[in-house]
């Protein structure tokens, strides 16, 4: 089933279009990529999709509803979630205080305190930072925080997962481990849609990828069609 | 384990112990002490309520708000309709009530208004309400009405005191309330990062919009009870930018991340204002209030309290020799 | 028809000096970040450097080569010591924001305070052209003509600096995007500090133009802020064509209103206000 899809998506600033026309589907259970050159106008589609803009026309729809034009906080609590790509943490809060905010407002249902506070443990277990959670969350290494966004995000029991380049600035061991945190999440039944720019990452866990150029969509499909289309290599190494 | 629980014990203690001690000692105070001591703590105990209540919603979310005098206000003019000198009276305390829920309602539409927007936008909406009520006032005063100015109906200090007791002890209450609930963690998790928290399923204008008009309450009745002191109100007093400004300074300079830091820089510049006033420095009030408020921006982001956290934490590392702390204590 | 024509003409006068008044603060919060609440107290002491030179015997239209260059270095020099150092501590630019916002209060209190030292509250004036002339029908004082042409004149040569110098176009590059700008190679802390300078002797020409016009008093700041601020956001934040436009537009509302009920103009500014935040924040040609 198509738990994301856009059709003809579109978006201005100014004069200049930085999402053009863009056509796009994501499946239950995959995990679907987004690349293109800096400026491509991949956050600003998650931006459309997460609910921070509004198309200038084009529909998206999320588990068959229409979502553009809602709020971020509805669409979140619909079951999508996001990470941004300037990391943005709750920086003076400790950082248990940033995931329990995911579990007590972001579900679907709302949820009592006591099981709110079990859930978010948990979740700081499955990213590793059990040891740091009373610790505000701008006192940790980026890979950290990087982490704890993504545990306030898992928190708020989301069926699609947005990440904006969430291995930017890590070190090889880092990008490893977080290439292993995607694939458990992707396991645990979350279907995953991420931009990257790190290339191994993104043909090494993705099912399909899509490429974005100037704002327009120029090839979408599995890793071994992407990485051998004339098209995206000219993007690449052209220009 | 039995130093963790000695630790909290003694946290409770400070935390509850002290303020309940002091109230104490402050609701005895028309017993024994002097008439002006009285009258000083009735204006501390206003100014107090005022601080807090402005930290409750601008402390959290970083929005500037300016309107604390246009509900204080509105309280000092339910005062004048409501228990006026000539005409009707209802009991004082449903005025108080009257005055709270118009303050509520009003602080809401503003916020509807308002808060979608900017903050920039929302801080001159609020400055020019405060101007445009006293404009609006006015003219109705003196085009419609004749008459410039209403009398309230004086009340004796006692019972203003106590009044004003009451509404700072509610006001500290539901502060603290706030804090330690859900809602409070949204309210923070807005001011750190309004983007974020939208997206993590917090609804942030309504969350905005719920706690301005919250703490407009106590704004208001706290109007209505100096309106009984004051007995004289015309628009002049009622919607006097000072009662916007003094709040923003206090909450500044005693830090306003804090629950007492309010507390502290409203009794602290209740002092300092009383004893400027009086003296020979009257004259450059304006002037030391607007030096005051330039220097606690720009050497006191954090207030008194984050100056003594920060005493606090230089000697904690003095004591462990040097090692930094691994518990950030917040 | 004739009433049109003078609220019309007469509002179009005013609305010159509004204008001139805005775009000083358009420039200070559409560059500079700083919604400037002390604004009209650079514009009062416009006012009064004019009058106290008036009164030695200076034409006070000369005035304006002593008054805009002594604002300027005020309004620049303010900017440097304590909005800078306020812009450097501030976290993010929504702190700064709110910061600058309240020490701008500050400054006002501080400057009301020196000013009423000095000057008391009492309302001050000097005539000058007090003569009439005749426009279109309309009964107009020969002074509001010149002051208005004079502002008008001022904000137009602004406009053509910002558009061709090279110093302008800094300003504009940092108007739209400060840190790109500052990759670029332009000194920002210099250049916000510029645009604050020329925001304030503006401020301070439309004081001494007003003075022509009008009585002056250490209180007269204020309202014209608060007028600068509602055309600001009428013309629309960080545009200052905009900021031009409004200030005619909100010249002819005051004309009008106090020709109907001359104690609810302040009141009229606000139902504006509030409606621009309803229904259009951006304002007219606001980005």
């Amino acid at each position: 089933m198509r738990i994301l899809e856009g059709e003809g998506v579109t978006k201005y600033f100014g004069g200049l279009a930085a999402v053009s026309n863009v056509d796009f589907y994501v499946d239950q259970g995959e995990i679907f990529g987004l690349i293109g050159p800096n400026g491509a106008g991949k956050t600003t589609l998650f931006n459309l999709i997460s609910g921070a803009f509004t198309p200038k026309s084009g529909v998206i729809k999320f588990k068959g509803e229409k979502i553009s034009g809602l709020k971020p906080y509805k669409i979140c609590r619909m079951g999508m979630a996001r990470t941004f790509q300037e990391v943005k943490i709750f920086g003076n809060m400790p950082v248990f205080q940033n995931v329990l905010l995911g579990s007590l407002f972001g579900t679907p249902s709302g949820m009592a305190s006591a099981n709110a506070a079990k859930e978010a443990t948990e979740l700081l277990d499955f990213v590793g930072l059990s040891a740091v959670k009373a610790i505000p969350a701008g006192g940790l290494t980026l890979a950290n925080q990087k982490r704890v966004e993504v545990a306030r995000a898992l928190a708020t029991k989301p069926e699609l997962l947005l990440l904006d380049e969430v291995m930017a600035g890590l070190n090889s061991t880092e990008t490893a481990e977080t290439m292993e945190l995607v694939t458990s999440i992707r396991d645990r039944g979350v279907t995953v849609f991420m931009i990257e720019h790190v290339m191994r990452a993104i043909m090494g866990v993705c099912d399909r990828i899509m490429v974005l150029h100037h704002g327009e969509k120029i090839a979408d499909g599995t890793p071994k069609e992407i990485a051998t289309s004339k098209k995206v290599i000219e993007v690449y190494l052209g220009e | 384990m039995m130093d963790s629980v000695k630790k909290s014990w003694k946290k409770h203690l400070v935390t509850f112990g002290v303020p309940l001690v002091l109230l104490i000692l402050v609701a005895f105070l028309p017993r024994y002490g002097s008439s002006y001591n009285v009258t000083l703590t009735t204006y501390f105990l206003m100014n107090i309520a005022l601080a807090v209540s402005w930290t409750l919603f601008s402390g959290y979310t970083g929005y500037i708000s300016l309107a604390t005098a246009a509900f204080f206000g509105v309280g000092i003019y339910a005062a004048a309709l409501f228990y006026p000198v000539v005409g009707t009276q209802l009991p004082l305390i449903v005025v108080v009530l009257i005055a709270g829920a118009a303050s509520f309602v009003l602080a809401f539409i503003v916020g509807l208004i308002t808060l979608r927007l900017r903050g920039i936008y929302f801080a001159m909406f609020t400055f020019g309400l405060v101007l445009l009520f006293k404009e609006l006032i006015y003219y109705y005063e003196i085009n419609v009405e004749g008459l410039r100015g209403r009398f309230v109906v004086l009340q004796s200090n006692e019972t203003i005191y106590y009044y004003l007791l009451g509404i700072f002890v509610v006001t500290m209450i539901v502060a603290y309330l706030i804090r330690r609930s859900k809602f409070g963690l949204a309210l923070q998790s807005i001011g750190q990062n309004e983007e974020a928290a939208a997206h993590t399923g917090v609804n942030v204008t309504m969350v905005k919009i719920l706690t301005f008009a919250v703490s407009a309450i106590f704004m208001g009745a706290a109007g209505v009870v100096m309106a009984t002191k004051w007995t004289y109100v015309d628009p002049g007093v009622a919607f006097n930018l000072m009662i916007s400004f003094t709040p923003v300074l206090m909450a500044i300079f005693g830090g306003m991340g804090n629950l007492y830091g309010p507390v502290i820089g409203a009794v602290l510049f209740t002092y300092i204002q009383e004893v400027l006033t009086t003296g020979d420095l009257a004259k450059y009030y304006m002037l030391i209030f607007g030096a005051v408020l330039i220097g606690a921006i720009v050497f006191m982001p954090n207030g008194l309290v984050g100056v003594i956290q920060k005493l606090v934490g230089l000697v904690r590392k003095w004591r462990k020799g040097g090692s930094v702390a691994q518990n950030a204590d917040t | 028809m004739e009433l049109f024509l003078e609220i019309l003409l007469g509002g179009l006068l005013i609305g010159g000096i509004f204008s001139l008044v805005s775009m000083g603060l358009s420039l200070q919060y559409g560059v500079a970040r700083v919604l400037n609440i002390a604004h009209g107290e650079f514009l009062m002491f416009g006012a009064f450097i004019t009058f106290w030179l008036q009164q030695k015997g200076v034409d006070p239209l000369v005035t304006v080569l002593v008054v805009a260059p002594l604002l300027f270095i005020a309004g620049f020099f303010v900017y440097r010591t304590m909005f800078t150092t306020i812009r450097l501590k501030s976290p993010n630019p929504g702190v700064f924001e709110s910061n600058s916002l309240l020490a701008a209060f500050g400054l006002y209190f501080i400057v009301q305070n020196i000013a009423r030292l000095i000057w008391g509250t009492t309302p001050y004036s000097y005539s000058y052209l007090p003569g009439r002339v005749t426009i279109a029908g309309a009964d107009l004082l020969d002074n509001r003509l010149v002051a208005a042409v004079f502002a008008i004149a001022v904000g137009t040569a602004f406009y053509i600096f910002l558009a061709r110098t090279h110093i302008g176009k800094s300003i504009r590059a940092a108007a739209q995007d400060a840190y790109t700008a500052s990759l670029m190679g332009v000194n920002i802390s210099f250049t916000l500090a510029l645009c604050f300078g020329f925001g304030a002797a503006m401020a301070g020409v439309a004081g001494s133009l007003i003075s022509i016009c009008y009585p002056l008093s250490t209180s007269m700041g204020l309202g014209y802020t608060v007028i600068a601020i509602v055309v600001v956001t009428l013309g629309g934040l960080g545009s200052i064509p905009g900021s031009f436009i409004g200030g005619f537009i909100l010249g002819i509302i005051n004309t009008g209103v106090t020709a109907w009920e001359p104690s609810l103009a302040v009141a009229a500014y606000y139902v504006i206000f509030i409606i621009l935040l309803l229904v259009r924040p951006k304002g007219l040609m606001g980005k």
